[in-house]
């Protein structure tokens, strides 16, 4: 059996008297999707705000390879190789895209003053969109004016570019169209035969079965199953969102 | 890490582009040179700063015509420069800070304050025969209490998330009316080191104008940083997305207070030529200079909402501002009429940004959302 790329033990947080996650635990295996579900309000989202360091739980622990990791912000989790993809995507409009696929981590060509390699960002961001297979009209073109799959393409890319060990993904195919919605697909498979991880949050059930290896339910703020996306349905993951099928599923604690 | 064997399969253009590229071409960082002159002719027509400077050089050939022998001469650019010193240096602080989304209405009345607190540390250690380390301490002085004031201003909008609107016009009343008076006694400083004044204020370095010369080695410094350091491309990137900025990594509360310490910095640079230039604190006669400059910065093509400008810009900008003003004088039209010469001017520029903005991706996002907004309220 595999180490956990990343794992959750008995993490919880609250906000004033909400509970929003109650000894949630949660796994991620190398080089596999997984897929985190859940209704409005289970805990979804704080359960990845905590993996990504942008929330410090209140009780709990997270591991990286099996060893325990404090991760205060989002900075330490990019130092462990853990990226995200927001839902709101998290550009600057203004900016190219060499230079948000490069933002907070610019390359220099004088490192001691701080004077930017822009040549360097524009090539490599050349280079990384071709790896993923995605075609943008022009690295230089400001990402506001990119339409809304390739604004999702720069920001998936910015995560593949840096991620070593796993990629978050908070609902990466809500806004997009049939088409670009096949295409984020195919690039999470990509990065997943590349060796690196994903975590797929979304709503899209059909879309979850498609693209996840594994698949973690959460409700109120619990890990309550999880499943082997080959051997489930639909109705067998909805009715573990919903409660209408108590802790059932092939798997408490992520059988691989 | 494999390659990714798939990569073939995707097609070249994706059918969702609003800008396929030019010729069809696929995204390269390299284009050969047609392409890049093709790319480089674009950006030169669609920058801004083209239009502006187009505008300008109407303008001089219109002022050059009409005051034949007056206008378009060597003495006339270099005096109008020599007044306009002190705004362009404060044009450079001002752009970093338009460009972070915010505004900074405090640059005239911390000219203003380090003036008097260069002189107030000059008239206590010589006077008007104050020696050049008094001057440089002096100087030093000046250009630590516009730095620092800023720096408290900056604090106070990244921290205490109040406005900067607010908190730079607090700082252009208390400063300007304030603290400069209570520091004087009430009136002006009078007695400048001569050093300074025949120096700094009316001498010249390789036949250019001390003046000239400072402010435009500043403009040019802080043209490189906005364009080619980590420093400016914060300054874009928080003024375009700060919560992205954030998520990103980027320290956007201290950049911000840097961005306003720099502005108060360069306003006590401006500080110190004023007070060489006039060889006085002329603490009343900087009342709108804040609003000279944002109108520079703002006809430079940088966007008030933030993310958008460039230093060439403003510089035009200011060109085009002061130009205007003299010009006018000039050909001898009545006074008052060049302040709305450059209010409408100010919002014709404002105007053509909001336009850009709606014909642009994120214009429309930011139009809806604000039309939501509106809704909503």
């Amino acid at each position: 059996m595999t180490e956990p790329v990343l794992e959750a033990r008995k993490v919880s947080k609250h906000y004033g008297h909400v509970l929003a996650l109650d000894d949630a635990d949660f796994v991620a295996f190398p080089g596999e999707v997984v897929a985190l579900i859940g209704d409005n309000g289970a805990g979804k989202s704080t359960l990845v705000k905590t993996l990504v360091g942008a929330i410090r739980p209140d009780a709990g622990e997270i591991l990286v390879d099996g060893a325990p990791v404090q991760l205060a912000s989002p900075l330490d989790a990019r130092g462990f190789g853990i990226e995200a993809v927001y839902q709101d995507l998290a550009l600057a409009p203004d900016l190219d895209s060499a230079a948000n696929l490069y933002l907070g981590r610019e390359l220099y060509r004088i490192p001691f003053v701080r004077v930017l390699n822009g040549r360097a960002m524009r090539e490599r961001a050349v280079t990384a969109f071709a790896e993923l297979g995605i075609e943008l009209p022009d690295v230089t073109t400001p990402v506001g004016m990119l339409s809304g799959g390739q604004r999702q393409s720069v920001a998936v890319a910015r995560a593949v570019l840096f991620a070593s060990r796993i990629i978050f993904m908070d609902e990466p195919t809500a806004a997009l169209g049939v088409v670009q919605r096949g295409r984020v697909l195919d690039v999470i498979r990509r990065v997943r035969d590349r060796g690196v991880s994903v975590v797929l949050v979304s709503h899209n059930m059909p879309e979850v079965l498609a693209v996840a290896d594994r698949i973690e339910v959460l409700r109120m703020g619990r890990r309550v199953a999880s499943y082997t996306a080959a051997q489930t349905s639909v109705d067998e993951l909805v009715g573990a969102m919903t409660g209408a099928l108590e802790l059932s599923g092939n798997g408490q604690g992520g059988t691989q | 890490m494999t390659e990714s064997p798939h990569a073939a399969e995707v097609p070249a253009v994706p059918e969702d582009s609003p800008r396929p590229a030019p010729g069809g071409q696929p995204s390269r960082a390299t284009a050969g040179w047609p392409g890049l002159g093709r790319r480089f002719a674009g950006r030169i027509a669609a920058a801004s700063e083209s239009w502006l400077l187009l505008a300008l050089v109407i303008m001089i050939v219109v002022f050059t015509v009409k005051a034949p022998g007056k206008f378009f001469t060597l003495t006339d650019f270099s005096l109008m420069w020599q007044d306009a010193a002190w705004l362009l240096v404060m044009a450079v602080g001002e752009t970093f800070v338009i460009i972070t989304g915010g505004i900074d209405l405090s640059v005239g009345s911390l000219l203003v304050l380090a003036g008097v607190m260069t002189d107030l540390y000059c008239i206590h250690h010589g006077g008007a025969n104050a020696s050049w380390t008094v001057i440089a301490i002096g100087c030093l002085v000046g250009l630590a209490t516009g730095c620092a004031w800023g720096a408290m201003q900056g604090f106070l909008i990244a921290k205490g998330k109040v406005p900067p609107l607010i908190v730079t016009l607090a700082g252009f009343i208390a400063a300007g009316e304030g603290v400069a008076y209570l520091i004087t006694g009430g009136g002006d400083f009078r007695t400048v080191p001569n050093r300074l004044v025949t120096t700094i204020g009316l001498g010249s370095v390789l036949g250019v104008p001390w003046l000239i010369a400072i402010s435009f080695v500043v403009a040019v410094v802080g043209g490189l940083v906005l364009a080619f350091t980590r420093f400016g491309r914060y300054t874009y990137a928080i003024g375009s997305n700060p919560e992205a900025s954030r998520r990103a990594g980027i320290g956007v509360d201290r950049h911000l207070i840097k961005v306003y310490a720099l502005s108060g910095l360069l306003a006590g640079v401006g500080g110190i030529l004023s007070l060489a230039s006039f060889g006085t604190t002329t603490i009343a006669g900087h009342a709108f200079d804040n609003l000279e400059v944002i109108t520079a910065v703002a006809l430079g093509g940088a966007s008030l909402f933030g993310g958008r400008g460039s230093m060439l810009g403003s510089f035009i900008g200011l060109a085009f501002s002061t130009v205007l003003l003299e010009g006018l004088v000039i050909i001898g039209v009545n006074e008052y009429w060049q302040e709305v010469a450059i209010g409408a001017a100010l919002v014709a520029a404002v105007y053509l940004d909001q336009f850009r903005r709606r014909q642009s991706g994120s214009g429309r996002a930011r139009w809806a959302a604000l039309r939501l907004g509106r809704q909503r309220g």
